[in-house]
Formats: C-alpha cells, sequence, structure tokens
C-alpha cells in the first residue's frame, strides 16, 4: 500500500517513533541487561570500579548457585581424583571441591508448585465467579462485589501476623498447601474483578443462541464464553503468577524449609569470604524465566484481543 | 411440528409492559408473521415461546402440553435472531454445525457435511463456508444465522426479521426459498418483519401486536379487508390506507368518525372534485397524490396515464372502512 492514509502512520512517523520506543526500552531493561551479565561475570569482575562492560565469560556464578562447595586442605590434594566434568574444573580452580547439590533446585520447584498452583485456582475460581457475577441475579452482588475488592485495599503483609498465627494453628505454616491458599486467596480478589470485565464485554446473545442450538448453560459457558474470555483469562494469569511469583514477605513470614519459594532464598546465596554477586545474579535470571516464557506462551491470545463481535448492535 | 397456543401471557421488565394479555394459538404447520412498529412487544412473544424468558402470567402450550418450565432446549425450538449473533470464534461451517452438534442431536459427522453444505446452497453462502464469522459482510452474516436455524428440524421455527439487511433481489429470493422450505417440511413458523410483502406473501396468519397487545389475528386477507381497527388497517398495504374525517363524503354511518379508502378503493370519474398535486410513475403502476379540502390522499392510476400535475379528478369511495373516534371500526 502506498499513498495518503489518514489512518496508517508516515514512514517518517513510524521511524521517530521506533528511536523513541528503542531508547525507552534499553534505558528500562539496563537494570535487567545489569543482572544478566553480572551472571556470567567472574566474582572479581562483578565487583570492579569502574564497571566492567566487556568482560570474559564465565559460568562459575552458576556452578556456585547449584553447588555447595568446601575447601580442599593440603592433605587431602594428595588422595584427589582429576575433575571429570567442566563444573568440577572450574571449582577446582579456585582451590575447592563440589560437596553436593546445593538448595536452590529445589526451592525453584516450590516457587513453581506454588506460583502456577496458585494461579490456576486463582484463574479457575476467578472465571466461575466473575460469570456468576456477570450473568446472574446474585443477591447483594454489589455489596459481594465491593467485598471482594476491599480485600485489596490494604497491603496484603498488613494482616501478616493474623495468618501467621492461624496458619500455625492449622499446620498450614511452611506448606505448599498454605501458600496455594494464600496466593490464591490474595489474587482472588483481582481476578474475580478483571475477569468479570472480560466477561461483561461478551454479548449475551452468543449464550443465548447456544441455549436455543440446544446446549445447556454450562456448556454453552465453556463453548461460547470461555474461548472468547481467552484473552481476559491469559493476561488476568499472567497477572496472578506474577504476583505469585515475586511474593516476598510472606514467603519470609511463613516458610522456612519444605515449602520455601526462590524469593527468600536467592539473598541468602552467601559465598565462601563475602557475597558471591554472580551466583544471585545466576539465580535472580534463572528466576526471571519462567514468567518470561509463560507470557510468551499466551502472547498469541493477549495480542489477538477482544474479538470485536459478530453481532449487530 | 407443533402447534403452539400462547394462554394470557403477561410480561413486563420492570415498569414497561412488553406484552399484556396476549393469546394466540399458532395452528401446526402455519406461517405466523407478527406484525407491529418498534416496540410493540414482537421480540418478546419470540423469546417467551424460545424459553429465553418466562411470562410473569400465562401458559405457553405447546401441541396441548405446557412447556413454561422447559429450557429452550428442551422445548427444541430454532431462532433467528434479531441482532443475528455468530459465534465471533468459529468459522461459518463451524457456527452452522454447531447446533447439530448439541449434546440434544450428536449428528453424525457425514450427515453434518452434507446438511450444512446443502443449507450453504440454499443461502448462498457456499463460498464463505470457511470464513471466519467475523469476516462477513451484514447480509451474510444474516443468512448463516439464518441456516442455523435451518440445518435443524426444530418444533417451531422462531425468526426476527431475518431479512432485513439483504437487498431486495436476495430478499426476494430467500422469502420463496423460506416459503418453499416451510411448506415442504410442514413447518410451524413465528416470523416478525416490518415487510409487508413479506407479510402478504408468506404469512397464513398474521397476528398485528400495539403496545404489547394482540389487536388482531386472522389471514392476511382478513386483515387488509376486515381490519378491526384503523392501526390494524394500516399495517399492510402500500401506499397505506387513506383514513380522512367521515363526513368527506355522503353515506357515512351513525358514529362514524373517519373513513379509510385503500389507493385502489377511490374510484375516478364521479364524485367530488380533487386536485392532483403530484404524480409518481413507479413503471407497473402511478401513483397519485390528490388534495380535496386541505385533506391528502393517495391513490392508483393505470401506468400510462396521462394525468398532469395541478388537474382535477372527481373521485368518489369504494367499498370503504369506517372507524368511530376510538380508532374501532364501525360495521355497517
Ligand atoms: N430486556 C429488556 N429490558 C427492559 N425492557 C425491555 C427488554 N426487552 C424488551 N423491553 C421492552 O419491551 C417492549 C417490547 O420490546 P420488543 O423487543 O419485544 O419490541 P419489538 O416489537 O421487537 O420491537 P422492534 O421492532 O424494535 O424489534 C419495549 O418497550 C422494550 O423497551
Ligand atoms: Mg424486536
Amino acid at each position: 500500500m502506498s499513498g495518503y492514509s489518514v489512518t496508517e502512520p508516515s514512514k517518517r512517523q513510524k521511524w521517530i517513533a521506533g528511536v523513541l520506543v528503542i531508547t525507552y526500552a534499553l534505558v528500562t531493561l539496563m537494570p535487567l541487561l545489569w543482572v544478566i551479565a553480572t551472571g556470567f561475570k567472574s566474582p572479581a569482575d562483578s565487583i570492579a570500579y569502574p564497571p566492567k562492560v566487556v568482560f570474559h565469560p564465565s559460568l562459575e556464578g552458576y556452578v556456585n548457585l547449584f553447588t555447595t562447595q568446601t575447601r580442599i586442605t593440603p592433605d587431602m590434594k594428595a588422595t584427589l581424583t582429576p575433575p571429570q566434568t567442566w563444573y568440577e574444573r572450574i571449582v577446582r580452580n579456585k582451590g575447592m571441591m563440589i560437596a553436593g547439590p546445593s538448595r536452590y533446585g529445589q526451592r525453584f520447584l516450590n516457587s513453581i508448585i506454588i506460583g502456577f498452583g496458585s494461579t490456576f485456582f486463582s484463574v479457575f475460581l476467578g472465571t466461575l465467579a466473575a460469570y456468576a457475577f456477570s450473568r446472574f441475579r446474585v443477591p447483594i452482588k454489589d455489596d459481594l462485589l465491593f467485598f471482594i475488592l476491599s480485600t485489596r485495599m490494604m497491603p496484603p503483609v498488613a494482616v501478616a501476623i493474623p495468618i501467621f498465627l492461624m496458619y500455625r494453628q492449622l499446620g498450614l505454616s511452611d506448606t505448599h498447601l498454605g501458600m496455594i491458599l494464600l496466593y490464591t486467596a490474595v489474587n482472588l480478589s483481582l481476578s474475580v474483578w478483571l475477569l468479570k470485565g472480560f466477561i461483561d464485554e461478551i454479548p449475551q446473545e452468543y449464550e443465548e443462541a447456544a441455549l436455543i442450538d440446544g446446549y445447556t448453560r454450562f456448556q454453552a459457558f465453556y463453548k461460547v464464553v470461555l474461548p472468547q474470555a481467552a484473552t481476559g483469562i491469559a493476561s488476568t494469569a499472567i497477572f496472578c503468577l506474577i504476583f505469585a511469583w515475586n511474593e516476598y514477605a510472606f514467603a519470609v513470614l511463613l516458610t522456612s524449609g519444605t515449602a520455601q519459594t526462590a524469593p527468600p532464598f536467592i539473598p541468602t546465596i552467601i559465598g565462601v569470604g563475602g557475597q558471591d554477586w554472580p551466583a544471585v545474579a545466576a539465580g535472580a535470571t534463572i528466576f526471571l524465566l519462567p514468567v518470561m516464557i509463560f507470557t510468551i506462551m499466551l502472547r498469541k491470545h493477549l495480542l489477538r484481543g477482544i474479538t470485536f463481535g459478530a453481532v449487530r448492535k | 411440528m407443533a402447534e403452539v397456543t400462547l394462554k394470557n401471557i403477561f410480561k413486563s421488565f420492570g415498569s414497561q409492559v412488553a406484552l399484556s394479555d396476549v393469546s394466540m394459538t399458532v395452528p401446526d404447520s402455519s406461517f405466523v408473521v407478527l406484525l407491529g412498529p418498534t416496540g410493540a412487544g414482537k421480540t418478546t412473544t419470540l423469546r417467551l415461546v424460545s424459553g429465553l424468558d418466562k411470562p410473569d402470567s400465562g401458559t405457553i402450550l405447546f401441541d396441548g402440553v405446557d412447556i413454561v418450565a422447559q429450557s429452550p432446549a428442551q422445548r427444541n425450538v430454532a431462532m433467528v435472531f434479531q441482532q443475528y449473533s455468530l459465534y465471533p470464534h468459529l468459522s461459518v461451517r463451524e457456527n452452522l454445525a454447531f447446533p447439530l452438534k448439541s449434546p440434544i442431536l450428536r449428528t453424525p459427522a457425514e450427515e453434518i457435511t452434507r446438511k450444512v453444505e446443502a443449507v450453504a446452497e440454499t443461502l448462498q453462502i457456499s463460498r464463505k463456508l470457511d470464513n471466519k464469522a467475523t469476516e462477513l459482510s451484514g447480509g451474510e452474516m444474516q443468512r448463516v444465522s439464518i441456516g442455523r436455524a435451518l440445518v435443524r428440524s426444530p418444533r417451531v421455527y422462531l425468526m426476527d426479521e431475518p431479512l432485513s439487511s439483504l437487498d431486495a433481489k436476495l430478499r426476494s429470493d430467500l422469502r420463496i426459498e423460506l416459503k418453499r422450505i416451510q411448506a415442504s417440511l410442514g413447518a410451524t413458523m413465528l416470523y416478525v418483519t416490518h415487510d409487508q410483502t413479506e407479510a402478504m406473501t408468506m404469512a397464513t396468519h398474521v397476528g398485528v401486536l400495539d403496545l404489547g397487545k394482540l389487536v388482531q389475528f386472522g389471514t392476511p386477507r382478513e386483515i387488509y379487508e376486515d381490519p378491526v381497527s384503523i392501526y390494524a388497517a394500516s399495517r399492510l398495504g402500500a401506499p397505506k390506507i387513506n383514513i380522512l374525517p367521515a363526513d368527506l363524503f355522503p353515506g357515512a354511518p351513525a358514529g362514524a368518525a373517519s373513513i379509510g379508502l385503500r389507493p385502489e378503493h377511490i374510484r375516478t370519474g364521479k364524485g367530488r372534485e380533487a386536485q392532483v398535486i403530484r404524480v409518481e410513475y413507479l413503471g407497473d403502476q402511478t401513483r397519485l397524490h390528490l388534495k380535496l379540502d386541505n385533506q391528502n390522499l393517495v391513490t392508483l392510476a393505470e401506468a400510462h396515464t396521462r394525468i398532469q400535475p395541478g388537474s382535477c379528478l372527481k373521485i368518489a369511495p369504494q367499498s370503504p372502512l369506517y372507524f368511530g373516534p376510538d380508532g374501532e371500526r364501525i360495521k355497517s
């Protein structure tokens, strides 16, 4: 297409917009790039001043993240077999040996279970509640919706003490179930409100048509409403996951071992003789991946936007 | 197919009365057209029969069985919505197959293919079968919407202005096609339209609604020739019936306030002298706009009439209809 168009921006406008967007992206991405780069630096490079932009990449940070190590004493040296793998070699080079795996992997798995588990329940329950609020005559609907919203009017940590005591009584402290329930409860208000907005936008005529076409209300819900709410469900899921994934305060308070998630664990990664910044950065980098992958997977639904309908208004 | 009976139906939305004491019987295999201006309660009637809404009071019977408590699926009705709502996430083919795949029908795959293609053929949308529902013009959407009803063999077809956004040619094609399908299936049809050609040519019965009341129910011919009120008389006929003061012509019965003259019920050549204001040549006929004692009226002349605007014409009524001051018909 060429020539003049009212809606299509000109080449020049596109060029200017592109430059602005890229500049802005670079500025905001700076801290992220910094963390990712630090993960691949040697401990010495990571604290060098002025900071090194060009450096010799090293996987030491990642190896330190996933292993626990002990110093090699002179009398051990004689009995030691030569290193078998590339990561053993990295560790040996600094006069240490691998004693075993670190707890990062297990903490990361906890984050996955609790993050995705609570996201699933938030979205599942949120969709059903939002549909009911959107379509049915619920008694005191407005008050209920306000109540649901009001649970988010103060920071969740404000109720930390009662929850701490309650969880201790109920035996939910430091359990996966406890954390999933907690994050689901916190996220539910967001998911009900977000999803209600999306479902309100879907004209009721579609369900009526499906009812006439011989389907029950529940079948109409999952055959007609759900596919059209995909955008809303995807974006709600991303918001819920981001909250549950990054949550720090409750995780510190309520988990210490079995169910501890990655956020309270990462700051505890301390190397021998000072903070091991590359290992911390490596932990943070890997920690970012699941949310990124999840968002990219759902991107198709986000970008498609709300279907502009085939209902004549 | 079924006979549908409505008995003393009332329906309000808040303080807005949509239907008030409506009773009618739609005989088995009949084609009933509901007429009435916007807001008269036509869509409401269809929604009550379909089961999407429940009446405040009154009963609805299919073949003598009360079905008010049944869901739309149980009633087995097909409906074409006024705002034809196609499923936007499905293709045209999937939209047409949707009712056939429902848990109550569970049609085998090859039968679905066959029926969908046959219906698409009838409605002239075969080329669009693999389009997404959102990638259609308004008229195409409307035809898919009709198709979604026609693939089934329900007990009653409900159609809410199904041909409203089609061009004249397609509309007359589909009018004939719909009538043919209805007659060959022996289908019971409840059909809403504003188009009086549709009403006259397709209907076996016409129901005239006004502000939620059923004012007359009968064959198109009865409604046309024997209307119960000015309102009912004005629903059918183009150009519209002329409503004039009763004393404009001699011979009005006692109590008559107005006289109703269909354009073809004005005889020319004798009677009172009227002035020709405008001559409309329509090809197959010519309409004359006349003025008589400051009253405007319309009559028909033969297609190639030589009558010129400004000339004078003697006119007299022929089989006129008389109405009282309240608009009700007075039979002489
Ligand atoms: N869901 C509703 N809520 C409130 N009022 C309604 C509702 N549906 C219909 N009404 C009212 O009921 C009356 C009848 O409406 P209905 O839709 O049956 O009219 P209609 O004859 O189909 O008109 P049209 O030719 O414009 O489609 C109208 O006054 C309308 O405002
Ligand atoms: Mg209507």
